[in-house]
């Protein structure tokens, strides 16, 4: 009867995992449709530059084309780390997880350069309808990242404390549904903006 | 049991993502097709990306059933193409305006 118990309530937990990580399903959701609301306003603005410079004299390919291969690694290195956690492994979890990480820095470094030399160039966010646009688009994106980031080492130290437990387990899930959510955001960043930029 | 993707399945997102995201970037700086190819182009090839995103790295198949997850994606997506599809088209009505 105990064993029935305790079995029984361990299915329970189980289930109550299930239904957070649906919950962070539909968290990324309406994060979805906020990244819809900015892309519609960048589409609606990206010929209003008030008469002067556009992305093509700003957008750097060599830089674009680096900050969207770091992503593209980092969501695979997430992955990665995901699949140790099914085997049991924390040690390639927590390594895994730190490399992802590092790579998430690398990028949000990037991103703030490539800021820095646009705005040093003279294109600031007050320039024109189309760099708002463009500013607020691509900071909400890294400001995502940037939370990641956080997000990701507060996890690699309960890790590192608790272990691999179904708690653990469901925060490494979400946070890697997460950052491949952030992927597929940039790839649409990385055409509509960039590779539609420099056109 | 629930299938939790393998090495293989991730080796080969990784691989499509990288492919999809360079014959892009060729395409554009050789100014390969007519502009409005070239739009509708790397576009589907962003799009396809992002599916790549969903079943090899988000396994968006697995899951109880029924998969209220991919419903309320669905749900999700219709409102992001009608808020950036309408818009873009609305817009376009702009001169008649003023």
């Amino acid at each position: 009867m105990a064993y029935a118990t305790a079995h029984h309530e361990e299915h329970h937990h189980e289930h109550d995992e299930g239904i957070k990580v649906m919950g962070f399903w539909l968290f990324l959701v309406t994060d979805c449709i906020l990244f819809g609301a900015l892309f519609a306003t960048y589409a609606v603005l990206v010929n209003h530059t008030a008469g002067g410079l556009t992305g093509k004299e700003f957008f750097e390919v060599p830089g674009f084309v680096s900050e969207t291969f770091i992503l593209l690694t980092s969501s695979f290195t997430s992955g990665l780390a995901v699949l140790s956690m099914h085997k049991e492994k924390i040690k390639p979890l927590i390594g895994w997880l730190i490399v992802t990480l590092l790579l998430g820095m690398c990028f949000v470094g990037l991103e703030i350069h490539e800021f820095q030399t646009m705005v040093h160039e003279g294109a600031t966010i007050s320039t024109s309808a189309f760099f708002t646009a463009f500013y607020t688009l691509v900071s909400t994106h890294g400001l995502h990242v940037s939370v990641g980031i956080i997000w990701m080492i507060s996890i690699t130290i309960q890790l590192k404390r608790y272990g691999i437990t179904s708690v653990t387990k469901r925060k490494v899930t979400i946070i890697s549904l997460y950052w491949h959510f952030l992927d597929a955001v940039w790839i649409f960043l990385y055409t509509v903006v960039y590779l539609m930029g420099v056109m | 049991m629930e299938n939790h993707g393998s090495l293989k399945a991730y080796t080969i997102g990784f691989i499509f993502s990288i492919i999809l995201t360079v014959i892009p970037l060729m395409l554009v700086l050789n100014h390969v097709f007519a502009k409005n190819i070239l739009l509708a182009g790397i576009l589907g090839m962003a799009v396809l990306q992002f599916f790549i995103q969903l079943f090899f790295f988000m396994h968006i198949k697995d899951g109880e059933k029924p998969r209220y997850n991919v419903m309320a994606l669905i749900l999700g997506i219709v409102f992001v193409i009608t808020i950036v599809a309408g818009s873009i088209w609305i817009m376009t009505f702009n001169s008649q305006v003023q």
